[in-house]
C-alpha cells in the first residue's frame, strides 16, 4: 500500500479517539464509570486477599496500586506486601539467602550470624524445647596446681609451637565453617524446596523406611501438600520478587491458613525436635518419630560426661595423666558451633614432669622385698618351660584351671605332655612345634623375694634370644635331662654352650636341676654320676663350687621343685627343694650409680602409651619425667610412666624388670636391643672396638656376630692385636695369626653399623651358629 | 661380552692394535671394570659438552657425540646399578678435545670400547677376560637369608653378590599376645615377599635359596605357598614349590656362607663358581685352626711361602681377591702378578676370588691373600719371636681361674 492511500484510508474518528483517551490518561483525577467499577471491585479483592494485613495498608495506596498494575489484583497484592505490609529490609535478605543457598561453594558472607539467623528464622529447630538441648560440660581439668606439683599456668610454649597452634586451630575452623556450609545446604535441600522433596521421596523411604515402618501415619506425613492450598513452597523456582513476597508473608500463619513451609524431613524433626508453629504440631502429634521411641534413659545418657570421658578423667587422677580437651561435637546452631571453633583451643600434651626424687634414697627408704631374676637354661627339651609351668603352677601362680585349659588344648594337637610347657610358651609358632623360641617372662613372689623367670629357649637356633635373657638375670638354673643319652647328648650341645654363655655374661650363680629323673626311677647312682660330670665341667667354665648345687626334680610332676618329693625312691635326697635353692641366692649388686642404661628388650603398644618398651636397668636409676636418650638413633623422648614389675611406679633403679612409657618420641626409632640411657651422659654408638676376650673356638679375621643382650649386630674381626696372660693380663704375644680355644686375647672387632657399646660391657661373639668368644669391652 | 672382531681371539691378542670389547650384559661392567686397570688406554664413545667461539665472538655450548682415547687415572663401579665410569687423560686430539683434557667415559651396554693394556695382557687380566667372554653363564641365584625381623635379599652371580634390598620390620615379642605376634610376623612375611618380587625378576625360573635359624624360612615358603594360591598366581606357586630352604645362624648377609656349604645348595649348585670358592675358603680356615704350618694368611707370610715353592704341586692354592688387581699401582699389581705366575709354575691352583662375593668378603678380612701350602712352613711371620710350641702348651692349658672374663 503506497502512502498516498494510507492517508486516505485514515480513519480520523479512531484517531482522535485514541488521543482523546491519552488526554484522559494524562489527568490523575478523572476516572471512567468503568474503571471506577473495576477500581471499586479490585480493592475489594485485593482487601480480601490480604486479609488482616489490609489493615496497614489505606484503601488510597490499594488504588494507586491497582491503577499501575491495571488491575492485576495478584501483583497489586505482590507490591503491597512488598511495600508495606512486610519491613522493606528483609526483601534484600532474603533474597540473598536464597544465593548464598543455591551456590554450595560460596564463601560465607562477612557477617554469616546474622544472616543464619534471617535464614533460619522460621525453620522450626529455631526453637528447640528446653529439655532437648545439650548440656555442655566442661571437660575435666588437671588438678589446680598442675600434675606434678608444678603451677597451674599452662605450659610455656616455643615459638614454634605456638605457630602449630595457630595453624591447627586455623584449620579446624576452616573444616567447621566448612561443615556448617554443607549442612546449611543439605538442610535447604530437604526442607524447603517441595518438588525437590517429592522426588527424594523413594531415597528418604529407604533411608528412614526401616524406622518409620512401625508408624502408622507415615505415608500422611511426607504427602505432598494438598492441591487446596496454596503452592507457596516452590520458592526456589519463582522469580525473586515473589520470592520475597512468599517469604515475607510466611510467618503469619494466621493470614495463610495452610502451612505454607515444606515439611521438615523426619531427619530434621529427628535433629531438631517438633516446629513451634500450632498447625505444624498438630501435624506432627500424628507420627511418632522414632526419637519418641527411645526411652528417657536415652536422652539422660548425654546430659552426663561420655563414659569415655570419665574413663578419661578417672586415669588422668589415677596415672597422673592430662586429659587433653577433647574436641566438642558440633551443636545444632551454626552460632553455637561458632562460637565454639573460637573458643577451642589446641594444646600440646604437656611434657609429663618430674618430681627430682632422689631415687637412690627413696630406693633405700622403700621396704621392698628383695628382687631377683633368674634365667632357666639348658639343652633343648630338657624340660626348662614344662618345670617353670609346675613352678608356677604350684606356687598358685597359676590356677589348675588354666592348666586344664592348656592340657586340652594341647591334646588336640596331640602334645598332652606340652601343657605346662604352654603357661610360658604362648606362640603359636612355639606351641606348633612345641619348642620355645624367645625368653618368656614372668614372676612369682615368696615370702622374701620377688622373683622373675626368664625363661630362655634351647635350640641352638635361637641362642641371641637366650642371651637376651641371660644377661637380665642373676643367677640361673641349668636344666639337665637325665634321661639315658639325652644328657650325654646336651653335654655335647647346649648344655656346655649355654653355661658358657652365662658365666661369660656375668652369671656367677648356677643351680643345677637334674630333670626327670622319675623316668630313670630317682637312681641316686645317675644323679651322682651327672653331678659329678656336670660339676668337673663347669668348674672348668670357671663357676666356683660353693656357687654350685645340684637339686634332683622332676619338672613334670613337681617333686622338690616347691615340696619335698613324697617318693620314697627319692629318699636319698635331704637337700632343699629348688625353690629353697633360689631363696638361697643372693642377686647381684646394682651399679645404682652408674648413669642411666636399659637395653630394650621388648618394645609394644600398651593402653597407656603408643610406644612402650621393657626391660631390664642395667645401671643407674630413673624417675617418672625423665628425659631419656635411645641410641643409635641419638632421639630424645621423655618417661611419661614407670612400672615396676607391673604397678606403677615413680622411680626404679638398676636390676629391677621395668616397663617405661615413653612420650615425644616416633616409634621408628625405638627397636628391641636399642639402649636408652641417660642424655647428659650418653651411651656412645662405635663402629669398632677392642674386646678382652676368652676364644671357645679358633679366632681369626673373620665375620662374626655381636651379642649384647637383645642387641644383636653383624660385624667381623678385624685384627688380633696381642695374646694375653690369664692371670695377669700382660700380653704374651703380639699379633698372633690365631687364637686358640681357651686363650685370652685383645681383639678389634668392627661393625657393620654403628651400634651402642661403652668400655666394661660383656659381650658375645658368634660365628656360624657357634659361640666363639665372650669378652669385655675396653 | 663379546670380542667386535669375530676373527679375535683369546690367543691372538694384538698389545698395539687393542681390544674391541662390546658389553651385552649388566655383569660385563663389573668385568670391565676389573679388566681396566689405571694407565690402560681405554677408548669409547663419549658425549661431551663443548663450547665454541662463533665468528661474532658469541659462545655456544653444545654436546657433542665423539669416539675419545683416554689413559686411565681411575675407575668408579656402581654394582647396585652395574655402571662402570672411567675417568683419565685424553691423549688423542680430535675435533672437539685436545690431548690433555680429562674426560670420565661412561660405558654402556651394546657400545664398544676398545682397551689397549698399559703392561700388555698378564694373566690374571687374561684369565679375567676368559671369563668376561665365556658365554656360558648360569643363571643368577636368589637367596633370601632371613631372621625374626630381618631378611636380605640377594642376587648371587657368578662373580657378584648383590643384596638387592634388605627388610626390616620390627615384631612384638613375648609379652604382647601370641595373636599379635603371628600378625607382625605375617606382616613381615608379606614385606619380603612383597620386596622380593619387586627387586627380582622372575620371569624366567631361577632358583630362589630362603634360608633362616629356626623356622622362618620354612613359614616364609609356606606363607609364598598360602599366597600363590589366594591370590591364584601361578608363578609364585612355582616360585615357592622350586624354593630350597636352607638352615642358617642368621639373618645377616653373612650368614650366605653357611648357605652356599649347605648340602641343599651343593647338591644343585655344584657347578657354581662361587660355591668351589666358598669351599677353598673353608679349606683355609680349616687349616688354620689345625695349625699345622700349611695354612698362611696376609701379604708378607704369603708371598715368603710362594717364593719358597711352597704353594705348587699337590694341593699348593693361592687365593687373592681380585681387588688387589683393580686399583693398585703398577708396581704392586705386578708382584701380585708374578705371585700368581710363579704359583701356576709350580704347579699349584691360582684362585682369583671376587671380593664382591661373601667367599670373597671372608678372604678380604684376612688380608685378601692366603694360600695353603703344599708343605708345612712355620715362622712365616716376621715380627714372630715365639715359637708355636708355646703355643701348642698354651692350648693344652685349661681354662679354669679366668679372672678377666
Amino acid at each position: 500500500m503506497s502512502r498516498h492511500q494510507a492517508v486516505r484510508n485514515l480513519d480520523y474518528e479512531e484517531v482522535l479517539d485514541e488521543y482523546d483517551g491519552y488526554e484522559e490518561e494524562e489527568d490523575d483525577d478523572e476516572l471512567s464509570p468503568e474503571d471506577k467499577a473495576l477500581m471499586t471491585q479490585g480493592t475489594a479483592d485485593v482487601q480480601a486477599a490480604l486479609s488482616v494485613e489490609a489493615s496497614k495498608v489505606t484503601t488510597k495506596q490499594i488504588e494507586e496500586a491497582l491503577w499501575h498494575y491495571y488491575y492485576d489484583i495478584d501483583k497489586t497484592v505482590t507490591y503491597l506486601v512488598s511495600k508495606f505490609i512486610s519491613p522493606p529490609e528483609k526483601t534484600p535478605k532474603a533474597s540473598k539467602a536464597e544465593k548464598t543457598t543455591q551456590t554450595t561453594n560460596a564463601q560465607i558472607s562477612p557477617k554469616p550470624r546474622e544472616s543464619f539467623a534471617a535464614f533460619f528464622r522460621d525453620m522450626p529447630w529455631g526453637n528447640i524445647p528446653k529439655h532437648r538441648e545439650t548440656i555442655f560440660i566442661p571437660p575435666q581439668r588437671p588438678l589446680v596446681g598442675g600434675l606434678l606439683g608444678g603451677s597451674g599456668s599452662p605450659p610455656k610454649m616455643s615459638k614454634l609451637q605456638k605457630l602449630a597452634a595457630a595453624r591447627k586451630k586455623k584449620a579446624e575452623e576452616k573444616s567447621a565453617q566448612e561443615a556448617m556450609e554443607q549442612t546449611r545446604t543439605k538442610m535447604t535441600e530437604l526442607s524447603v524446596d517441595d518438588t525437590q522433596r517429592a522426588k527424594e521421596n523413594s531415597p528418604l523411604a529407604g533411608a528412614f523406611g526401616k524406622r518409620l515402618k512401625t508408624s502408622p501415619s507415615t505415608a500422611e506425613g511426607r504427602n505432598p501438600l494438598t492441591p487446596a492450598e496454596p503452592i507457596r513452597a516452590e520458592v526456589s523456582q519463582q522469580p525473586l520478587e515473589e520470592i520475597s513476597n512468599e517469604q515475607a508473608t510466611a510467618p503469619e500463619p494466621e493470614l495463610v491458613p495452610s502451612p505454607e513451609k515444606a515439611q521438615p524431613s523426619s531427619f530434621a524433626q529427628t535433629l531438631f525436635g517438633y516446629p513451634s508453629d500450632a498447625p505444624k504440631r498438630k501435624r506432627m502429634e500424628l507420627y511418632p518419630l522414632p526419637y519418641a521411641y527411645f526411652a528417657p534413659s536415652v536422652l539422660d545418657a548425654f546430659s552426663k560426661p561420655s563414659p569415655d570421658d570419665v574413663v578419661l578423667a578417672a586415669q588422668a587422677k589415677a596415672g597422673k595423666k592430662t586429659v587433653v580437651p577433647q574436641t566438642k561435637k558440633k551443636g545444632s546452631s551454626a552460632d553455637a558451633v561458632a562460637s565454639e571453633v573460637k573458643g577451642l583451643k589446641i594444646e600440646d600434651a604437656p611434657l609429663p614432669r618430674s618430681k627430682n626424687l632422689d631415687v637412690l634414697s627413696e630406693f633405700e627408704k622403700s621396704e621392698s622385698k628383695k628382687a631377683a631374676s633368674f634365667v632357666v637354661v639348658g639343652h633343648v627339651d630338657a624340660g626348662k618351660s614344662t618345670m617353670m609351668g609346675r613352678l608356677l603352677l604350684d606356687l598358685g601362680v597359676i590356677d589348675q584351671r588354666t592348666v586344664e585349659k592348656l592340657r586340652q588344648e594341647a591334646e588336640k594337637i596331640g602334645k598332652t605332655s606340652f601343657a605346662l610347657a604352654w603357661v610360658l610358651d604362648q606362640r603359636v609358632e612355639e606351641r606348633a612345634r612345641g619348642v620355645t623360641i624367645d625368653i618368656a617372662t614372668n614372676r612369682f613372689e615368696t615370702e622374701t623375694t620377688a622373683f622373675t623367670i626368664l625363661d630362655a629357649p634351647g635350640h641352638r637356633d635361637f641362642i641371641p634370644n637366650m642371651i637376651a635373657g641371660a644377661s637380665q638375670a642373676d643367677f640361673a638354673i641349668l636344666v639337665i635331662d637325665a634321661g639315658t643319652g639325652a644328657f650325654e647328648s646336651g653335654l655335647k650341645g647346649q648344655t656346655k654352650e649355654h653355661s658358657l654363655l652365662i658365666r661369660s655374661m656375668g652369671v656367677s650363680r648356677i643351680i643345677v636341676a637334674i630333670n626327670k629323673l622319675d623316668t630313670v626311677d630317682w637312681s641316686q647312682e645317675r644323679f651322682d654320676e651327672i653331678r659329678h660330670q656336670v660339676a668337673g665341667f663347669l668348674s672348668a667354665t670357671g663357676f666356683q663350687a660353693k656357687n654350685t648345687t645340684f637339686v634332683p626334680v622332676s619338672g613334670l610332676n613337681g617333686d622338690n621343685l616347691v615340696r619335698k618329693s613324697s617318693d620314697p625312691a627319692v629318699s636319698w635326697y635331704t637337700g632343699a627343694t629348688l625353690l629353697e635353692e633360689l631363696e638361697n641366692s643372693e642377686p647381684n649388686k646394682r651399679a645404682l650409680a652408674k648413669p642411666f642404661r636399659t637395653t630394650i628388650s621388648e618394645v609394644f603398644r600398651s593402653q597407656q602409651s603408643p610406644l612402650s618398651i621393657s626391660g631390664r636397668i642395667d645401671a643407674g636409676s630413673v624417675q617418672m619425667g625423665d628425659a631419656i636418650l635411645v641410641q643409635p638413633s641419638g632421639e630424645k623422648a621423655y618417661i611419661k610412666s614407670i612400672l615396676v614389675d607391673e604397678t606403677p611406679s615413680d622411680w626404679a633403679v638398676a636390676g629391677q624388670n621395668v616397663v617405661i612409657n615413653l612420650s615425644n618420641i616416633d616409634p621408628m626409632h625405638v627397636r628391641v636391643g636399642d639402649i636408652i640411657c641417660d642424655p647428659a651422659k650418653p651411651i656412645p654408638c662405635v663402629e669398632s672396638f677392642t674386646l678382652k676376650a676368652l676364644a671357645f673356638d679358633f679366632l681369626m679375621p673373620m665375620q662374626v656376630d655381636v651379642h649384647r643382650g637383645r642387641l644383636h649386630a653383624a660385624g667381623k674381626i678385624e685384627s688380633i692385636s696381642a695374646l694375653l696372660d690369664k692371670v695377669t693380663g700382660s700380653v704374651t704375644k703380639k699379633k698372633p695369626k690365631i687364637v686358640k680355644p681357651g686363650m685370652v686375647a685383645r681383639i678389634v672387632v668392627k661393625l657393620g653399623s654403628k651400634v651402642p657399646l661403652e668400655a666394661g660391657q660383656r659381650v658375645v661373639l658368634r660365628s656360624g651358629g657357634e659361640t666363639v668368644a665372650a669378652g669385655l669391652l675396653e | 661380552m663379546r670380542f667386535v672382531s669375530k676373527k679375535q681371539s683369546l690367543t691372538a691378542i694384538d698389545p698395539a692394535a687393542g681390544l674391541a670389547l662390546l658389553p651385552t650384559e649388566p655383569e660385563d661392567m663389573w668385568h670391565a671394570n676389573n679388566l681396566i686397570a689405571i694407565s690402560d688406554i681405554v677408548k669409547a664413545h663419549a658425549v661431551r659438552k663443548v663450547a665454541m667461539t662463533g665468528s661474532t665472538g658469541s659462545v655456544t655450548t653444545e654436546r657433542v657425540h665423539t669416539d675419545l682415547t683416554i689413559r686411565v687415572t681411575s675407575t668408579f663401579f656402581d654394582p647396585a646399578a652395574s655402571s662402570l665410569h672411567v675417568s683419565g687423560v685424553v691423549i688423542k686430539e680430535n675435533a672437539w678435545v685436545n690431548i690433555g683434557q680429562h674426560h670420565t667415559l661412561d660405558l654402556e651396554l651394546q657400545r664398544p670400547f676398545t682397551i689397549w693394556k698399559n703392561d700388555g695382557w698378564d694373566t690374571v687380566a687374561l684369565q679375567t677376560l676368559t671369563e668376561a667372554v665365556n658365554d656360558d653363564k648360569p643363571e643368577a641365584l636368589v637367596a633370601v637369608v632371613m631372621q625374626e625381623g630381618i631378611a636380605n635379599i640377594c642376587l648371587i652371580t657368578d662373580f657378584q653378590t648383590l643384596i638387592k634390598q634388605r627388610v626390616e620390620s620390627s615384631i612384638p615379642k613375648k609379652r604382647s599376645t601370641a595373636k599379635e605376634t603371628s600378625g607382625g610376623m605375617t606382616a613381615f612375611y608379606e614385606k619380603t615377599l612383597s620386596t622380593m618380587l619387586r627387586a627380582v625378576d622372575f620371569s624366567s625360573p631361577r632358583p630362589l635359596l630362603l634360608a633362616s635359624p629356626g623356622f622362618i624360612a620354612q613359614d616364609f615358603r609356606a606363607y609364598m605357598q598360602s599366597q600363590g594360591v589366594l591370590r591364584a598366581d601361578k608363578r609364585l606357586q612355582r616360585i615357592a614349590k622350586d624354593a630350597v630352604v636352607v638352615h642358617s645362624s642368621t639373618g645377616y648377609v653373612h650368614s650366605l656362607n653357611e648357605v652356599l656349604k649347605s648340602p641343599e645348595v651343593q647338591a644343585t649348585m655344584r657347578d657354581k663358581k662361587f660355591t668351589s670358592e666358598s669351599k677353598l675358603i673353608d679349606q683355609l680356615y680349616e687349616r688354620l685352626r689345625k695349625d699345622d704350618g700349611r695354612a698362611w694368611y696376609g701379604r708378607d707370610p704369603v708371598e715368603k711361602a710362594v717364593m719358597e715353592g711352597a704353594v705348587g704341586r699337590g694341593g699348593g692354592v693361592l687365593l687373592i681377591n681380585n681387588a688387589f688387581f683393580r686399583s693398585l699401582d703398577v708396581a704392586t699389581r705386578k708382584r701380585y702378578v708374578a705371585l700368581v705366575d710363579k704359583v701356576k709354575e709350580d704347579g699349584g691352583e691360582a684362585k682369583v676370588l671376587s671380593s664382591d662375593h661373601e667367599s670373597g668378603e671372608r678372604l678380604d678380612a684376612l688380608g685378601g691373600i692366603a694360600a695353603i701350602l703344599t708343605y708345612p712352613l712355620y715362622d712365616l711371620d716376621e715380627d714372630e719371636e715365639d715359637h708355636d710350641q708355646q703355643e701348642g702348651s698354651a692350648h693344652g692349658e685349661d681354662i679354669e681361674g679366668v679372672e678377666v672374663i
